[in-house]
Formats: C-alpha cells, structure tokens, sequence
C-alpha cells in the first residue's frame, strides 16, 4: 500500500493521492448529561463554534478564507444540532460565508468519520484545508429520541430490537467472551480513572481544551476549565458495588462503561503541501484508515476486523503500533478488542491518559478526542512510528485510523 | 458593614426587581489566580432587563465589601462583573428614581451608588468589567468605577443618557469618563448623544473612543475577556498595551478641557435653549470636576441629583419616555383588536406630487408589497416614481439599502395614468390637492374601480374624513391616514375614525401603521385632528402679538423657556408660509377668531417673501427693510412674558376644548402626538404636564390636566 506518493498542489490530469497531515485538534471539557450537568442549558452549536473559534486562534497563520470545508458530526440532528451544523457552526463561528459545511452521522464514530471523509477529499484533491470535529449535548438530545426503527427489524429478524441499546449489546460481548469477567472490567476501568487522572496532574490534558463559560439560574457565569465526568480515586471495592442496569446479574454497570455526556471536538487537517506552505504544525500524519461491520448485537466487536483491514491497507503488523487510542464505551469492547490482538490488560501502549469510562463519551465527538491525545502522546514519545485509533459504533460498525508520528526519526522515509 | 445606613432606601420601592450579584470564583489561566466574577443578572429573561435600584445597589455594594476582605485575606487575585445575557445593567430603574419623592431620599440614593461603585474601584486588586451588553447610565458607570474594561462588539446600548433623562452622570461618570477618553468625547457621549434624539453607542464605537480598553467577538466575549484579564494580571505585554492606549486616547490639557465644556454648552444652547437644567449641570460638573478630587466632585454629583430628582422637567421626561414612547406609544389607545385587520397586499397611491411619492417610497421600503402611483398625465407619474427611485438609490450609495432590496423595492414602485391599476389593491390612499371637492371626486373613481372591501385612506391635514366619505356606496371604509413631512423622518401617524369608519378598516389602519414604523395615535374627525390644530393655535398667537405690535425677537422668542426645536416664524418658514396660511384658514373657518390669520403673512406670502427672517452673510439673522416695508402692525406690543403666558393660555384652551370634544382619548395621547409629531420637548412631557406646572390649566380651565 503506497500512499506516500510524491505530491503537489495543481490538480491535474495526472491526479495523485496527496498526504494528509493533522494540524491540530481541541475539544470542550466533556460534561455530565442532564440537568445537573455543566452544559444543562446550554447549545450543542455553541460548544462546536468554540472549538473551531480556538482552532483559529491557536493557529494564526492560517487565513480563514483557506478553509475549504467544515464537517461536523452529531447522532442526532435536530435542534441545536440540526440545520446542517457544519454550516450553521462556520457561520456562527465567523468563518467568511466563502466557507462550506456539511454535516455527518456515524453515531459513535461521527467526529472520526468526518476527519476520514474529509481527508479523503484533501488526498484527492478537492481541498487543502479542512475543519473537522462532532458534537453530542446528550442533555438536549437523550439516546435514541425521535429515532423511528423499521418494523421490518424486528419482523424480519434483521437486527435484535435489544441491540438498539447499547448496554444490551456489551452483555451480549461477556456471553461471546465468558472469559473477560467483570472483575477484568471493573479493573480495567478503575485504571481508566487513575491514567486520566494522572494524565491530568502531568498536565497532558488541559492544553487540548476550550475553556467554556456558561450560566446556571440563580448562580451566574463560570467558566468550564476541566472535565466533568472524572471520578479519580474510583476503586475496584466502590465498582462491585454498582448495579447492572442491562440485566439482572449482570456485567456492564455505569462503572465500567461511558457515561452519558455533552462536548464537543474540532481538528484542523491539512495537504501536507498546505500545511507547509501556511508554515502549520504537523502533529500527525494520516496512514491508513478502515470501517466494517459486525453483527449489531455485539458492535462493541467492531474495532477488531477495522483494525485488520486497516493494517492491511498500511501493510503494517499489530506490532508495528506502539499506541494505540480506544474509545471505551465498555470496558467488556477494549478487552475484546485487546483478547482479540494478544494485548496485555495492563499493556501501556493502551490508552495512557486513560480513556471514554473516565473522561466520557458525547457520543460523535469522540474520535477527535482519540487523535488530540495520540498526537499529544506522539510529541512525548518520538521512539514509537505508527499510532491507531479506533471506536467501536452502533448498529455493529468499528472504525480504526492509523497515524504516522512526524517526531519518529524515520517518518516520512519509506513507504507505509 | 456600612451599607446599613441605606436601611432607609429599603423599602421605598416594593415593587423593585432586584438584580442579584451572584459570584463564582474562575481559576484564570497563565497562573493569574482565582478571579470573582459577579454576574448582575435579575432571573428573568432577556425581555426583562436588568436595572438598579436601592435593593440591587445594596447587594451589589456588600457584595463587593465581601470581596474586598477576601482580596485582602489573599483569597483572590481579580474581581470582575458582567451581566446576564445581553445587558451588563441597563441602568437606573427610572420607576424607582421617579418615586424619590423627597431630597433627603435622593442624596441617600446617589451615595449608596458612590459607596457601591467607590468599593469596585479600589478592591485592593485590580477589577475589572465585562461590557457584554446594554450598559446605560449607572450601568455604564459600575463599568467606568472598574480598573479595567472589555466590551462585546455585539454590545448594543451603551451611554450615558442622563442629559437627556433630566439628570447628571453623578455615579463618577462625569468624574471618570473624561479622564479615560478625554474631554471632547466626553461631551460627545454625556451631551451630544443623549440630546441627539438619545443616541447610544456600540461596542466597537465604545472601544473606538477608549470607553473600554479591548473589544472581543459575541460567539467566545467571556472566555477571551477572561484570557485578557488573565494576561493584564500578569503585567507584561497586555498591561502595557493597556496603559499606552489609555495614555494616547487621554491626551488633554486645561485648554482641551475648557474647548470641551465651552462646545458642550454652545451645543445645548443651539438644541434646547437651556430650557431644562440637566445638560447644563452636566457641563458645570464636567467643568468643576478638572481640578476637583473625585470624592470632592462626587459631593458635587450627589448634589445635582438629587436637586435633579425632583424638577418637574425630570419627572416630566420620565412620564414622556416611559409612559408615553415606551408604553402607550407601543400600544395606542382606542385601537381595536388586531385580528380584525385584513391583509395588505398591494397599495395605491392617489397623486405622485411630493407627498404621494414619499408615501409609495414609504409603504414599498416598509412592507415590501407593490404600490402603484397614478396622477392625471403621463409626465407627473413619471415625476413620481422617478422621485422614488432616485431616493432608493440614494439609500443604495450610502449603503442604507443592498443591490438586490434596491431592485426589490424599485420594482414594487409602478405608475399609471388610469386608476384601473387599483382595481386589486387592498388599500388606496390619496395625496392630492387639499380641496374637498378634488378629494370627493378621487374617492368617487377609486371607488368605481376597487373591490368593496378596498380600504379608502386620506392623508388630509384639516379637511372632513366624514364628508369626503359622504356620498360614496361605502363610506365605512374611509380612514383618515395623517403623515407629518417629511415622511420617513417623523414616527407619528394620526389615524383618524370618521363615525362611518368599520372596525376593521380601522384595525387594518392600526396594524399598517405598525408595518411602516410609525407611532399611531387614533384621533376622532374633528379639523386639523391634533398636532396641526395646536400648532396652528400657536402660531396664531405668535402672529397675532407680531401683529399688533410685538416685534418679531420678542414675539418669536416668547416661547423660548419651552426649548421647542424651533422657533414659531423659523418653523412657519420651514413649512412654507402659503401652506401654513391654508392650514390657519381651514382652522378660522371651522372654529372662528379664536385661530388668528394673519393680513401680514398674506401680504409676505402675495410679495413672495419665504420667510421673517432671513440669514445675513454673517450668520445672524434679520428681519430685512424691504419685509418689513410690507408689513402694518398695530400699537399695542405685548411684552415676552406677556406672550409667553398668552400662548400657554391658549394652548391649555385649545387642549381643554379637544378633550371636551372627545378628539383624543387623553391628554397622553395630546402630549404623545406633540413629541412624535412636533418634536415637542419631554421635559415639558409633550406640553400637558408643563400647562399644569406654569399655572395655565388651572387659570384657563380651572383644573390640571393631571392629578399631582
């Protein structure tokens, strides 16, 4: 697979595949759905213009009239996140109306999706420079509201009604895996809380965030710094004791799984040509991506054959991956995943901030999150080549995108 | 805690909506510290603006002194205050003010702002304020007591309009604004604007003048604020941008200062005469305050107002702008239930002189819908709508309108020669010559060609709506629709019922006039309906005392203490004497010698003379031999307080006897056509408020227009 092919600018005759680069990437802090949380009240647009609002300003040498398109991804589009929200958040961003947008849905994989789709435009040509990201404000719009299955489903027997909730479809992986228990998850997940919560002291989180400030009745503005959803200092003794909503005696519980949240994610991608000639950083460069779909009732299995096809694509190994970013809508999903490769629990090429059980999940932001830290996590750690990141997606989808370190001392030298 | 001794001001108001001062503590970036942010925020949504009275003032106030002590502890680094959405505190709640019905009271309620607004300024850390919206008067001024400013380019609404309010910016702002933006800007901002139809400034234009020292966009104001609050705290770059621009923008010396305050009253002469107190005090305290401390000038601006709080003009300002603008304005009397209105689709114009092409131009730009001129050839409807079209292309090149509104709007303008084209129009309205036989006779064609249910509108100033309507098969369909010239400058519609109008033609009338902006007034059939009629009194008085002796200075400025926008000949001259002599005709002949003609106007209107006074090279204005060579006059001159109460006689005559006669509801609605109509002062309260307190409703009619 050679995507590394000599690239330049006019879009001629002779089209070329062209590199795409990550420039640069930031999120929201993630809140706590619902009425207590830190966004209750507030705009899932609003989130996103903040996001691309700080993407500008982080990056002052690029003129906004280069940007060739906004794509943003929500699950549910409707309401503050309707009306085509890659369109309305340039526009409420400041973004010249020259600007395009569009928006985008692959439920858990949106954000991912829009930066792969995205990138495949730049690769062809069609742009230079793109802004890509998602939003969920879960508060506004609970799972799965306004959704109108097809009877034909159930009548056919096409998908398990169960397997619209995605709680039923992590049991549905313990009974295919019996031997991830939960014991292994709950651990897993208190050492999701511990990485974030080091990750946080270290100082490796907070550079990536957009402060946001918001206003409860009765209490005035403040302003958003950090995450929410975080519960550092979360035992294996305090897990054991949460309930298992899915099914009576079950696994998967509110400790082990992503929570329901709010938050947004913008990234900037760039031709590698544009980047250089708009003097942007490149934080990572884009090697390789794949979807595939699995039997929706256990979609958390997605990332598996994903990932295979990806590295297929890259040629690479599972070896050749020295980082890997999985989204963690359920411990059960990562062990699977993990199992699957002959990766250690405890492996720490896996998730070194932590992962979605602790920071959380608003559901299409997501994948934007993943590249931000194996970008960040990249910078840190210049020994390893190739990272990955990959979700797990409703409906039984996994999505996987290999990225090439730029501060390995090999990037850029052989085909990959 | 000090603010106890504010105990008194408590109570005074019940029905206060308290603005709350909620405080978060905000970790700032860049290692800043922990920044207080106080929102003024009143729970209510953005309808329902924030304001400050006694309550909110004290909360405020101790607010800060909490803060001060934990500055002090160490606690935090910054004190900040922004507002809920739209409006950091959109100023003085005038209700409240209004109620302040003793000196004593009104000097409490200017210290307790002092007290409040002193703390912010000297917090023991720097403070600072987040303009993110409206922030007028003492609003404006809990900004200008912070260390720091920033402001929203999504601002709208922030001044300092006590002038034109009938007070003084005596929160520190005459003290502090001038020495931020320097002297000349202070006057723009403290008397030019308020006194300029109460012109208020954008966030842009108030980080222009230096009002604020940086401006952010709406989509990210607070977090950005926060970030630059962040970065002055740390000094280095921001701070010292901070200083060099305040340095720059307030350069003055005692000259400077002096040219400020000397233009600033040349400007309030020329506008008001000086007949209210409040913009000249501003300009004493501007003037006392360069070489004052500001405790000393605060001592100075509790003084004014609560001298201020309690002159008629003031109270009489606040009944016209809350009252009357604000309220009975938006919500005429008498004027029935909109959804009996019928939809307007197309409109028909009667006549393409000037006022009928004002009108198309009017009812095209306002509600977008086609409107059809007719006149009696070919080459005045071409008059006609050319007119309207060069107006929209004047519009077009000062931007006032885009290409494609332009091409919209010229394309709903048509004209005809044949009233055929009206045939689908739902409301046909006539600007022909004042006479009621050519009106009858419009009327009658209009009505041979329109559907029954075409509303028939006249904007007659003194002819019968009832009598052109008298002979048609559908007289209730006849409104009269009375503009002020120039037509797009004056808000004031007087909607007039004839006994025959229908409701709906009327709710119809009532809801167009809402569609083109204007403020309707409705007003029965009686001649000249209001402003003219009163106007017309007036004049007669003034030409009346000129003729028999009075010379022109002492008759034309009797009524100088009133500080109307223009002087009774200047604005007779504006007018045009012939059409000023038809109007006092039309008015002799339905109510007799009461309404003075003038032999003198006609013999200045038949030598062709525009007017009494005429400008000389120098500016000053004459009235010239050869005009007066024309004139005879009597031997009995009336000195200027003489004509000065004849006229306010007259006036309370002439109102007494509308109301008898039922032309309008209520004296509201004679003072609100005044302000909207005549440009008449709100610090005469239109004029009914200033009869009852110069004594002429109780000598004339033996009671006051309004309960005390």
């Amino acid at each position: 697979m050679s995507l590394h092919i000599g690239t330049t600018s006019p879009r001629s005759a002779s089209r070329a595949v062209r590199d795409v680069v990550f420039v640069d990437g930031v999120r929201t802090p993630f809140g706590r759905a619902g009425d207590k949380g830190i966004y209750a009240g507030m705009r899932a647009d609003d989130l996103v213009v903040k996001c691309i609002r700080d993407l500008m300003r982080r990056n002052p040498s690029l003129p906004a009239e280069r940007i060739d398109e906004v794509a943003i991804a929500a699950t549910t589009q409707t309401g503050d996140q309707g009306l085509t929200i890659g369109r309305t958040a340039a526009l409420l961003a400041g973004l010249p109306r020259t600007v395009p947008g569009f928006a985008i849905d692959r439920m858990c994989a949106g954000a991912m999706t829009a930066v792969t789709t995205t990138a495949s435009g730049i690769a062809f040509g069609a742009y230079d420079i793109v802004i890509a990201g998602g939003v969920e404000h879960m508060g506004n719009h609970p799972m799965g509201v306004g959704a109108d299955p097809n009877p034909r489903f159930v009548s056919e027997r096409i998908v398990d009604p169960a397997a619209l909730n995605m709680g039923n479809t992590a049991e549905n992986l313990h009974d295919r895996f019996p031997a991830i228990t939960r014991d292994r998850t709950d651990a897993y997940a208190v050492r999701s809380q511990q990485k974030l919560a080091q990750a946080y002291e270290a100082g490796q989180i907070q550079p990536g965030l957009v402060p946001v400030a918001g206003r409860k009745p009765g209490s005035g503005w403040t302003l958003n710094t950090v995450d929410e959803p975080p519960r550092p200092g979360t035992t294996v003794e305090d897990l054991a004791t949460l309930r298992t909503p899915f099914r009576a005696h079950g696994r998967v519980t509110a400790g082990n799984a992503a929570g329901l949240n709010d938050g947004a994610t913008a990234a900037l991608l760039a031709s590698a040509d544009a980047a250089a000639e708009l003097g942007l950083p490149v934080r990572m460069r884009l090697v390789a991506y794949a979807f595939a779909g699995v039997e929706p009732e256990v979609m958390g299995i997605g990332p598996v054959p994903a990932t295979e096809k990806a590295l297929r694509q890259a040629g690479l190994d599972i070896a050749d991956i020295g980082l890997f970013e999985i989204n963690e809508a359920f411990a059960v999903q990562v062990l699977s995943f993990l199992d699957h490769f002959g990766i250690d629990d405890e492996d720490p090429r896996v998730n070194r901030y932590g992962g979605a059980i602790a920071v959380g999940h608003p559901l299409a932001s997501s994948g934007v999150r993943l590249m931000n830290q194996l970008a960040r996590q990249f910078e840190e750690d210049p020994s390893v080549r190739y990272g990955m990141t990959t979700m797990c997606i409703g409906l039984g989808m996994g999505a996987t995108v290999i990225w090439e370190n730029p501060h390995h001392e090999h990037y850029g030298q052989d085909a990959a | 805690m000090s603010f106890e001794r504010y105990d008194e001001l408590v109570g005074l108001v019940p029905t206060e909506v308290v603005t709350h001062s909620y405080v978060q503590d905000i970790a700032l970036p860049e290692g800043a510290g922990v920044l207080a942010l106080i929102t003024l925020d009143n729970d209510l949504d953005s309808t329902k603006p924030t304001t400050l009275g006694p309550n909110t003032l004290i909360e405020f106030g101790r607010t800060l002194e909490g803060l001060k002590e934990r500055a002090a502890r160490g606690e935090i680094s910054a004190v900040a205050v922004t507002g809920k959405p739209y409006f950091l505190v959109a100023g003085a709640d005038l209700s409240t003010v209004k109620s302040v019905r003793s000196e004593h009271l009104g000097r409490l309620m200017a210290e307790l702002g002092h007290e409040a607004y002193d703390l912010l300024s000297d917090m023991g850390v720097p403070s600072f304020a987040f303009i993110n919206g409206v922030a007028l008067g003492g609003g404006l001024e809990v900004a200008l007591a912070a260390n720091y400013r920033t402001v929203s380019s999504g601002a709208n609404g922030i001044g300092l309009p006590e002038a034109f309010i009938g007070l003084v910016p005596g929160w520190g702002g005459v003290y502090r604004l001038p020495r931020l933006i320097g002297p000349a800007n202070a006057v723009k901002v403290m008397i030019e604007n308020p006194l300029s139809n109460n012109r208020s400034l954008d966030g842009s234009a108030a980080y222009e003048l230096g009002i604020a020292d940086a401006l952010f966009e709406p989509a990210d104001y607070l977090e950005q604020s926060l970030v630059w609050a962040a970065r002055v705290l740390t000094g280095g770059e921001a701070a010292e941008a901070v200083a060099q621009r305040r340095a720059r923008l307030a350069r003055y010396d005692d000259v400077a200062w002096a040219g400020a305050v000397a233009a600033g009253r040349a400007f309030v002469e020329a506008k008001t005469s000086n007949a209210a107190p409040a913009p000249s005090r501003v300009l004493d305290l501007l003037e006392a305050g360069r070489t004052l401390s500001q405790k000393e000038s605060a001592a100075a601006e509790c003084a004014a107002l609560s001298d201020l709080m309690q002159t008629p003009e003031f109270h009489a300002t606040v009944y016209a702008f809350l009252d009357l603008v604000q309220k009975r304005g938006k919500r005429p009397a008498g004027a029935p239930d909109r959804k009996l209105a019928r939809p307007v689709t197309k409109v028909g114009v009667v006549g393409a002189g000037l006022m009928a092409s004002q009108l198309a131009l009017l009812f095209a730009r306002q509600l977008k819908v086609p409107v059809v001129l007719t006149d009696i050839d070919q080459a005045r409807v071409d008059k006609g709508v050319g007119y309207v079209h060069a107006e929209i292309d004047k519009m077009l090149g000062r931007k006032r309108l885009s290409q494609d509104a332009a091409n919209r709007t010229k394309a709903l303008v048509s004209g005809s020669v044949s009233k055929e084209v009206f045939s689908d129009a739902d409301f046909v309205i006539e600007a022909v010559f004042e006479e009621m036989s050519v009106k009858k006779q419009v009327f009658k064609e209009v009505e041979a060609v329109v559907s029954p249910e075409c509303i028939l509108a006249t904007n007659t100033s003194s002819l019968s709506v009832a009598e052109m309507a008298a002979d048609l098969q559908h007289p209730e369909r006849v409104v009269g629709f009375h503009f002020f010239n120039p037509v797009a400058a004056m808000p004031l519609l007087e909607v007039v019922r004839a006994p025959k109008t229908d409701e709906s033609v009327l709710a119809t009338a009532f809801v167009l006039a809402k569609g083109l902006k204007k403020n309707a007034v409705l007003v029965q059939d009686a001649p000249a309906f209001v402003v003219n009629r009163i106007l017309g009194r007036m004049f007669g008085e003034i030409t009346a005392v000129f003729d028999e002796g009075t010379d022109a200075e002492t008759a034309d400025s009797a009524l100088r203490p009133l500080g109307l926008p223009m002087t009774p000949f200047r604005l007779l001259a504006l007018v045009g004497l012939p059409v000023g002599q038809h109007v006092q005709e039309s008015l002799h002949a339905a109510f007799g010698d009461r309404f003075h003609v003038s032999s003198n106007q006609q013999k200045l209107i038949e030598a062709g003379v525009k007017g009494l006074w005429e400008r000389q090279e120098d500016g000053t204005e004459i009235v010239p031999e050869q005009t007066l060579a024309l004139i005879e006059r009597g031997s009995t001159p009336s000195s200027a307080e003489d004509v000065l109460r004849r006229t306010q006689d007259a006036l309370a005559d002439e109102i007494g006897r509308m109301l008898s006669e039922g032309v309008v509801a209520a004296p509201e609605d004679i003072d609100l056509c005044m302000i909207m109509g005549a440009g008449w002062p709100m610090h005469l309260g239109g004029i009914t408020p200033y009869l009852d307190r110069v004594g002429a409703s109780e000598r004339v009619l033996g009671k006051t227009f309004h309960q005390a």
